[in-house]
């Protein structure tokens, strides 16, 4: 019986550590880990918690259905509102549109970005010399943007 | 005042089974905190994404709205659109040219003979990612929905991700020294809207796809097209599929 005594010991000594080793553990992992796999699963909510701000082509729609009737009826009915007037989020809420209220782009510079020529770009895409073709008028002259074709 | 031996294995082994009780409680209350979107069920997802060379205009939209939507610091692109011109046989060596990410459009280029047509690139959001693998500390993972994402909170910065990653789609945030990339603007697709580069782009180059969902136009598309990845060859499960890519891509 008293050889048996130090074995209880070093019993008593493999217990602690083992308590210890739980209680680091639980101090350490982050909540949530292994949830869904070998990461913390708030970190989705993280990145998720992230506001938008391109509202999308729909939330357009609900106040400026006029000009998306227009535009669908056109030549740029697959071209979304924000391709050619930024990032809306900010204007297309629904309780006050009136912050952050769009400025108009300048048809010089976004036409080009699109219809410049180049020979990258896919030959049945509609493209023009910008400079030569509209003598330094700007585009929206005469074409409407949200109905281009003349 | 002396401890018996039956005291100390008694104390020791109440000791033993109430810790990890407590332990398995303190789990619990922290667990509640992680409270997920609610009408949003990652198991009904598995993101991917459609490109078709033949579409894209090299506008750049893509590039500035990504910046925009994901504050993208100058310099540093989540998605960015190469053109490359392939001279005509038997010169071996496309030329590829990304001038600021193709953010403002591509200089006219004329080579004679040579063909020429842009390439939009992001993260691949792979099955079986490299980037994943390389990471010492677990803050890069894929999601059950498809994403490769970071937990910014745990990475160290330590840029094995950024080396192993084939496609060149990581960066180190300069402001914070850790390392970022596409989230395929998770919080967005979370929302039910589309990324911001499918939302800006005018020809459709690019489609967000969902895997899950049946009724996507993507299975059609995978199946009456000749549709690629990139770097096939390394089994990286990417999931960009491009539709009329040439050899000559890298
Ligand atoms: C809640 C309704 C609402 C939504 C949603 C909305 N708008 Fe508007 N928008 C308005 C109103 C009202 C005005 C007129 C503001 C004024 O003249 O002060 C306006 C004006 C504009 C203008 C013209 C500004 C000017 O200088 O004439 C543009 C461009 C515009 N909106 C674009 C958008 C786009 C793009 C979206 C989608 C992302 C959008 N709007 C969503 C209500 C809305
Ligand atoms: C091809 C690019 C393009 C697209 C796509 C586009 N717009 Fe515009 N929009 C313009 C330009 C350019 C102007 C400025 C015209 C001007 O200066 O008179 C404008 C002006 C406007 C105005 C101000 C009123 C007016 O007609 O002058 C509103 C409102 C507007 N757009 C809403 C929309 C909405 C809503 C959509 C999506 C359905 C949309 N736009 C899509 C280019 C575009
Ligand atoms: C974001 C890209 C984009 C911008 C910016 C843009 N367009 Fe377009 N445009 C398109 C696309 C896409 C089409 C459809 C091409 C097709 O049908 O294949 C198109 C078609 C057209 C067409 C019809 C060509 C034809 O006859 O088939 C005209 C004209 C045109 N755009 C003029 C303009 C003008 C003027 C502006 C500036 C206000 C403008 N575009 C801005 C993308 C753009
Ligand atoms: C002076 C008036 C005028 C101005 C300014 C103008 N256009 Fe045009 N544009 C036309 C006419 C007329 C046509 C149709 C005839 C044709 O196809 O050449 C046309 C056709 C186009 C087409 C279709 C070409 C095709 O191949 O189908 C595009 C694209 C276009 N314009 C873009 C622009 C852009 C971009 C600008 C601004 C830089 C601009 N236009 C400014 C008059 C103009």
């Amino acid at each position: 019986m008293k050889d048996a005594a130090h074995l209880i010991r070093l019993a008593a000594v493999f217990a602690a550590g083992f308590i210890a080793f739980l209680l680091i553990r639980q101090a350490l992992v982050p909540a949530g880990f292994g949830k869904y796999g070998h990461f913390r699963a708030g970190a989705l909510d993280d990145i998720r918690a992230r506001k938008v701000s391109f509202a999308g082509r729909e939330q357009c729609a609900i106040c400026h259905d006029d000009r998306v009737k227009e535009l669908h009826a056109g030549k740029h009915a697959g071209v979304g509102c924000e391709a050619c007037h930024e990032a809306q989020a900010k204007h297309a809420q629904l309780d006050d549109p009136s912050t952050g209220k769009p400025v108009l782009p300048d048809t010089k510079v976004l036409c080009a970005r699109c219809h410049e020529k180049n020979n990258a770009k896919p030959r049945g895409f509609p493209q023009v010399a910008t400079a030569e073709h509209s003598g330094g008028e700007p585009c929206k002259s005469c074409h409407n943007p949200h109905s281009p074709k003349l | 005042m002396s401890i018996t031996r039956r005291d100390l294995v008694t104390n020791a082994s109440k000791l033993l089974v109430l810790t990890p009780a407590a332990a398995a409680f303190l789990a619990c209350l922290k667990g509640e905190t992680a409270e997920m979107e609610p009408k949003y069920k990652m198991a009904d997802h598995y993101w991917a994404m459609t490109i078709d060379i033949g579409k894209c205009i090299g506008c750049g939209n893509c590039v500035r709205a990504c910046a925009t939507e994901n504050s993208v610091p100058d310099g540093y692109f989540r998605t960015w659109v190469e053109r490359y011109v392939v001279p005509a046989w038997p010169d071996e060596h496309p030329d590829v040219d990304s001038p600021d990410g193709g953010k403002h459009g591509f200089p006219p280029k004329e080579k004679a003979g040579a063909k020429s047509f842009f390439v939009p690139k992001l993260c691949n959001h792979c099955a079986h990612s490299p980037c994943v693998q390389v990471c010492p500390v677990g803050a890069t993972f894929e999601s059950p929905d498809g994403l490769v994402l970071v937990d910014k909170t745990y990475c160290l910065g330590c840029r094995y991700c950024v080396q192993a990653c084939p496609y060149g789609c990581r960066y180190i945030d300069p402001d914070k020294q850790v390392v970022d990339k596409c989230t395929l603007c998770y919080h967005r697709i979370s929302k039910g809207l589309t990324t911001a580069c499918c939302e800006t782009c005018p020809t459709s180059a690019r489609t967000l796809a969902d895997l899950k969902n049946p009724n996507d136009p993507i299975h059609e598309f995978l199946r009456t097209n000749s549709v690629q990845v990139l770097k096939p060859h390394m089994a990286t499960g990417a999931k960009l599929y491009y539709k009329g890519l040439d050899e000559s891509v890298r």
